[in-house]
Parts: structure tokens; sequence; C-alpha cells
């Protein structure tokens, strides 16, 4: 998907780079490989983009104009297409097993918004800093997540865990991911990573992790899940 | 920041952080914290220090020897201290480096992702 808008946009002065959040960079090679990217394509292994640029769910976009300036924060990034909310709607829920239709049927209200997202980097490859979707310094710090000291002390817990779960031990990171989920639950990447190696095609509910996809967002409501870009 | 110790290379802390220690203190941005002339020590930077003045909470894993420093609180109450994209560097799927600082010069729209 990536890779269409690049071809697009790059002869117009506009790269695109992508960061997998992956603990596990091999997970991310499929896709990365299937896309056969032109644009840079990263591995964020210890997710220091959420930590950097306050990411807290994926896919996030970022913009950074010419000067190294972030002129938008972190927020939910579709690029005209959502490809996977769209296959939520079209699927049978009868022919999928009761505890996925269920999780399918709440997945079925997260709203995105791909078209207006899509405009918005048009606009902004248009117009450059005079694109009124580009928002000043103080905007843009405004903007990003809210962050106290739980949420800083779970970006170390969550660190400290993919350092022992890349080091070989995985049972040493759980404690702490437990920690970066408690102290910051509404970070989605650091839940879904933590919940993807114990039970990769759910992410249900497990003896490990207190909570799963489909109750923690059924919490909030999948209407809740992205919310919504302003413009 | 992952650490094996409460001292940290001033260089490592800076390009981990995207703080800068000038001589008014840690910069960031427009933002600049005092240091007490105890942040240094003969073999670096006193990782409590920083901690305890950039608001950065130290996590001790005692069983494996580890700490980790994470980010600054208590500046903007955001995860951005200022709009200056910081300068991070991630590998490719072969491991080869990449600094976002390469793209200086061009629109970037940098995608998170992942495979799950």
């Amino acid at each position: 998907m990536w890779q269409e808008l690049r071809s697009e946009v790059f002869p117009r002065g506009l790269e695109i780079v992508t960061v997998a959040l992956d603990v596990d960079a091999e997970q991310a090679r499929p896709f990365i490989e299937a896309a056969a990217p032109e644009h840079p394509a990263l591995v964020d292994s210890a997710h220091l983009v959420d930590e950097l640029f306050g990411v807290v769910n994926v896919p996030n976009g970022v913009w950074i104009d010419e000067q190294g300036m972030i002129v938008r924060p972190a927020e939910p990034a579709f690029p005209g297409r959502s490809p996977v909310t769209e296959s939520f709607r079209t699927i049978d829920l009868s022919t999928l097993p009761p505890d996925i239709a269920d999780v399918l049927t709440e997945a079925r209200k997260i709203r995105t918004d791909p078209e207006q997202y899509r405009a918005m980097i048009d606009d902004w490859v248009e117009h450059g800093a005079r694109s009124r979707y580009v928002l000043a310094p103080d905007e843009v710090v405004r903007r990003s997540q809210p962050r106290a000291s739980a949420e800083a002390t779970a970006a170390a817990h969550f660190e400290l865990g993919q350092h022992l779960h890349r080091a070989g031990d995985h049972a040493a990171a759980i404690p702490h991911w437990r920690a970066a989920h408690r102290l910051f639950p509404s970070n989605w990447t650091y839940k879904r990573q933590a919940w993807n190696f114990e039970d990769p095609i759910r992410q249900g509910r497990t003896d490990v992790y207190e909570g799963s996809w489909y109750d923690d967002v059924k919490a909030i409501g999948a209407e809740n899940y992205y919310p919504p870009v302003v413009p | 920041m992952i650490l094996d110790s409460l001292v940290v290379a001033q260089d490592a802390f800076e390009d981990r952080t995207g703080w800068r220690l000038e001589p008014q203190g840690a910069c960031k941005g427009e933002v600049c914290v005092p240091l007490p002339a105890e942040v240094r020590n003969a073999d670096g930077l006193d990782v409590r220090v920083l901690a305890e003045r950039l608001g950065m909470p130290l996590v001790a894993d005692e069983e494996h020897g580890l700490f980790a420093l994470g980010p600054e609180t208590g500046i903007t109450g955001r995860a951005l201290t200022t709009a200056e994209a910081p300068d991070v560097e991630l590998p490719d799927l072969d491991g080869n480096p990449f600094r976002l600082s390469n793209l200086r010069g061009r629109k970037v729209l940098l995608v998170a992702w992942a495979s799950w």
C-alpha cells in the first residue's frame, strides 16, 4: 500500500519511511519483501518510535518537513485505502469460529478515514508549508500523546522486556510487558506486540496477560480504537 | 534506554535521547534544563542525576543487572518535548543502519506499522 503511494509522491518531493514495530524483525520480513519497497523500510524492535514520537497504535503517520521539523505528530494513517478493515466488513462471519466472529463483529466498528488522510497528504505535497494541514510547532507538541510518569515508566519496562526477549529470555520479558500494559493501558502497540507472542492468531485471553484484543477493545468500543484524525 | 550501570557516556545518551549537553544544561529544541556539576563524574554522566532533573523514570531489573531510563516527563506533559524530529537511527532488514536525518531536504512521511 505504501509503496504504491510512494511511487506517486516521491517525484513530488515526499519520501515515505516505513518503520515496523516488530520486536522480532523476521516477522516483518515477509510483508516488506512482498511490498518490494523503494523507500527505506526499517525495523524498530525496541519500539523507539513509541517513545520518541508518541506512537500508541498502528498504522500511524508522522509528517516531517524538509528542515526536519515535525509538522503533524503521530496519528492514525491510511494511504487512501484500509484493506484490513475493509476485509472485516466483507467476510462472512457465519464461516468463522464463534470467538473470531465476535472479534470481527466488534472490529467492524473501527473507524478510519483513509480517503481523508490521502487528501491531506496530497495537499501537503501540493502546498508544502502553506498546506492547511501543516501545524505550527507548539500545536504539534500539544497534539502529541499525553505523557506523565506512568507512560514514561511503561516505555522503560517495554524496552527492558524486548531487550530480555531478544537476549533469549522471553519469560523475563513478561513481567515487564505486564507492567507496561498496566501503566499505559491505551498504548495498543505494547499490548498487541506482547499478546502476539502468546497467541498470534486471536491475541486472545491467556494466563500470561490480563487483557486480550477483544476484551480491551470492547471495553472502550472499537469505534474509539483509532481517534479521529483532526485536520 | 537500556543500561548496565548508572553511568552513561555522553555521546550515547545524546544519540539515544535527543538531549544535548550544553554549558547551560541539557537542551532539546527550545528547552534547556540546568544540570548540577555533579552530573559529570570521571567515567561519564551520572544517570541518577539525569533521571531526576529530566523527570526520566529509572527502572531497575536487579535480577538481570539492567536498568532502563525512560523518556523525559514534566516538561510539556506530552510525548514530544519539541517539534524538532528526533534523529532516530534504525536498521533495515539486513541490519544496515539508516538515520532519519539522511532525508533532510525532503518531506518525510514516517509510517509506523507492524506484522501483528
